[in-house]
């Protein structure tokens, strides 16, 4: 393969394509699909055949609002259709060329303006179980171009220049973990793809799986040959069998393709890569737990330093990198560091994808730019909080994140802005509260979450988030004391500071941003036995017991 | 040094032949037990101490590793599944959305906890962190079928389908 080829098949794919009149994408993604969207195409192709007008009905993966799915997207026009169903089929096809269904259409301009796609840009525009697509959208034109024009060691000054920084959570500087790998002695590196996307809410890298997975593909390639690798594994869950399903044709289909396997290009690089399923275990996000579930082994982390850099899989040194991470060194490779580093803010470059759930009308999945406010998000593309409720806070992080209040909300999104909050970047996971939701609930909740996924190895972690669970319960249930609150602060700084790996150092977090922001809530639960939201069972006795005193 | 050996298939059950298929995928290397658990529960259900003790052996792992890796992760199942499997999303975005009122109705309405089944051996009721369907809080699997927007009326009415049958 080489780029005359790329370029050949790119343009017998687009000649193809050039041929319909219009193309209907139909969203079959785990949330469309769940409301049968694989019918909705089945219909629409019945219905396209019997009308005899030039139209192909492709399979796409998501198009980000979930909330209004099955979502179908008619091209050139650019017209989306929500809540779908397969009797609207004949309507959307003798629509054609003429005006859009009116009753189906989707207006929501704003959701769509304000985001920017790099990552999820051929989401919801290709089919991603063909390759074909892919190439057609400028696909595998960066690998080629690193092995062809570039030295390793310039892939590695371009994403440093980049900005870019890890998407898992951490925000490590990619460029930097590049080079270190890199360095490392050693014949035999390997690349690991982390996709063990544990932190319950988020669903981002599910979807770029589901959606276009040969740009992950393409992205550990690239990291392979930056760093000298050969071989790479994709760690992903169980529980995404989608995902599973779509990674296994691409990776046949690159093969095929010559795009993978040996001498790629016809270069000396070579680059294998295998699939491994993810078990259920939360902790596996955490790199040397993934490393210890990759080679067979209870997921259980090792102290840091030596870091997988210098000493990984099976010793070696190994680049393990988050999903969305590899899906951004394609575009960066292929657009400049330049291009890439004028997005976002000073420190925090680029775009990052949010899953954007809980009490919001457009739950789904957004990508904005680095630095856009949090009240933007929420009720600029989110569309805010329906139902007439009021917005209490937004959980960012996950299980390690925190919670940010209203008055924070005009904060700009960026790996410092949200660990100064209090809270952290995270996977991208961004779950909003309304008045209905307790938040010393909420951050039993996270707490009870740690507690059933530590590891146990070490005893901070694993006695400590159960001393916390039983603090909150308490506070939950009524029978909370100040000295209990007090015991609960002492608890996470001792957590915080003596846990092995990341799970137990920010398993206190969602109990420390909501004291910071909402202690009033617990000191609502602790002195007047009540519950705000209405959400904590408070025995009925000890409230009534309270309402005769204060009567 | 005498070659190894693996035992034989534990029974002329077709489905070990598959379990085999995978060892020997991976040269039966002691890195593949966890894929090789994952084949045996998608083929038989669970993992029983007989499946758990042919993999260790096969793979010349430790029979404690084997039995350490079963329990450790939760997606490996010790006991065997109900005829049907109802699974509640106790993810973040489900939680916010009321998960935990579908729960509380499923297990007063089965009369069992969760991660149990019934004693008539029909349904499982069980949960899951996060099976990444957020945007459609909250979720069920009917049988590993994915449905949103679940409200309590709707799971009711598909446990007493399930109870008909």
């Amino acid at each position: 393969m080489n780029l005359e080829e790329l370029e050949q098949i790119a343009e017998s794919t687009r000649l193809e394509n050039s041929a319909f009149d219009h193309e209907i994408n139909v969203c079959m993604g785990t949330g469309c699909l769940s409301q049968h969207s694989d019918k909705i195409r089945d219909a629409l192709s019945t219905e396209v055949a019997a009308s005899g007008k030039k139209a192909m009905v492709r399979r796409t993966g998501c198009m980000g609002l979930c909330a209004a799915g099955p979502l179908v997207l008619v091209d050139p026009d650019e017209t989306l259709y929500q809540h779908v169903n397969a009797g609207h089929a004949a309507s959307i096809v003798s629509s054609l060329g003429g005006e859009p269904v009116k009753s189906l259409q989707c207006n929501l301009r704003e959701h769509f303006d304000d985001q920017v796609h790099v990552v999820l840009e051929n989401s919801g525009h290709i089919d991603p179980e063909r390759i074909e697509d892919y190439i057609s959208r400028d696909g595998y034109k960066a690998l080629v171009k690193a092995l062809t024009e570039m030295e390793p060691k310039d892939v590695i000054k371009e994403i440093t220049d980049s900005g870019l920084r890890g998407r898992g959570g951490g925000g490590y500087p990619t460029g930097l973990k590049w080079g270190t790998v890199a360095k490392a002695s050693g014949d035999i590196k390997y690349v690991i793809c982390n996709g063990d996307e544990g932190d319950p809410g988020a669903f981002m890298d599910r979807s770029v799986l589901e959606s276009d997975p040969q740009r992950v593909l393409e992205g550990m390639a690239i990291a392979a040959y930056a760093v000298g690798a050969s071989k790479g594994y994709i760690y992903v869950r169980a529980e995404y069998p989608l995902a599973v399903q779509r990674l296994q044709a691409s990776l046949r289909d690159a093969r095929r393709r010559g795009l993978l396997g040996h001498n790629i290009c016809n270069t000396p690089f070579s680059f294998e890569v295998e699939i491994r399923l993810g078990a259920g275990a939360f902790v596996c996000g955490e790199e040397t737990a993934l490393i210890a579930s990759i080679e067979g082994k209870r997921g259980q982390p090792k102290p840091r330093p030596p870091y997988p850099a210098v000493s990984g899989l099976w010793g070696k040194p190994t680049l393990i990198n988050n999903v969305e991470t590899f899906a951004n060194i394609a575009p960066i490779i292929r657009n400049g560091a330049a291009w890439f580093s004028a997005m976002g803010s000073a420190r925090s470059k680029g775009t990052k994808v949010f899953a954007l759930t809980g009490k919001i009308k457009n739950t789904g999945l957004v990508e904005v730019p680095m630095g856009m406010s949090l009240r933007q998000i929420i009720e600029d593309i989110g569309g805010g909080v329906p139902d007439g409720h009021k917005f209490k806070a937004v959980q960012t992080g996950g299980p390690s994140g925190g919670c940010i209040p209203e008055e924070l909300l005009d904060l700009g999104i960026s790996y410092d802005a949200l660990i100064g909050a209090g809270s952290m970047m995270g996977s991208g996971g961004m779950i909003v509260m309304d008045d209905t939701s307790c938040m010393v609930n909420v951050a039993r909740f996270f707490v009870e979450f740690c507690m059933t996924e530590s590891c146990g190895k070490c005893i901070p972690c694993r006695a400590g988030t159960a001393q916390m669970y039983t603090l909150l319960t308490r506070i939950c249930s009524g029978d909370g004391t100040m000295a209990d609150l007090d015991l609960l602060v002492d608890l996470c700084a001792t957590i915080k500071e003596t846990s092995l790996c990341g799970l137990g150092m920010s398993a206190p977090n969602p109990v420390l941003s909501t004291l910071r922001y909402f202690k009033d809530e617990y000191i609502e639960h602790i002195v007047h036995k009540r519950c705000p939201a209405d959400v904590c069972a408070i025995q009925a006795s000890v409230a009534v017991e309270t309402e005769e005193v204060t009567a | 040094m005498q070659a190894f050996t693996p035992p034989p298939l534990p029974s002329d059950d077709k489905r070990w032949k598959i379990v085999n298929g995978t060892m020997r995928k991976n040269g039966f290397a002691r890195h593949a037990l966890i894929e090789t658990l994952h084949t045996v529960q998608s083929c038989f259900g669970f993992l029983d101490e007989n499946a758990i003790r042919f993999v260790a052996q096969s793979l010349r792992v430790p029979l404690s590793q084997a039995y350490g890796v079963a329990t450790f992760y939760h997606y490996f199942s010790l006991k065997p599944p109900g005829k049907h499997t109802m699974t509640i999303c106790t993810g973040t975005a489900c939680y916010i959305k009321g998960t935990d009122k579908l729960l509380a109705s499923a297990e007063k309405k089965l009369g069992i906890e969760q991660g149990l089944t019934t004693k008539d051996g029909n349904i499982s009721l069980m949960t899951a962190r996060c099976v990444g369907a957020c945007g459609r809080a909250p979720v069920i699997l009917t049988d590993g079928e994915l449905r949103g927007q679940m409200t309590g009326e709707q799971m009711i009415e598909q446990l007493e389908r399930w109870v008909v049958e």
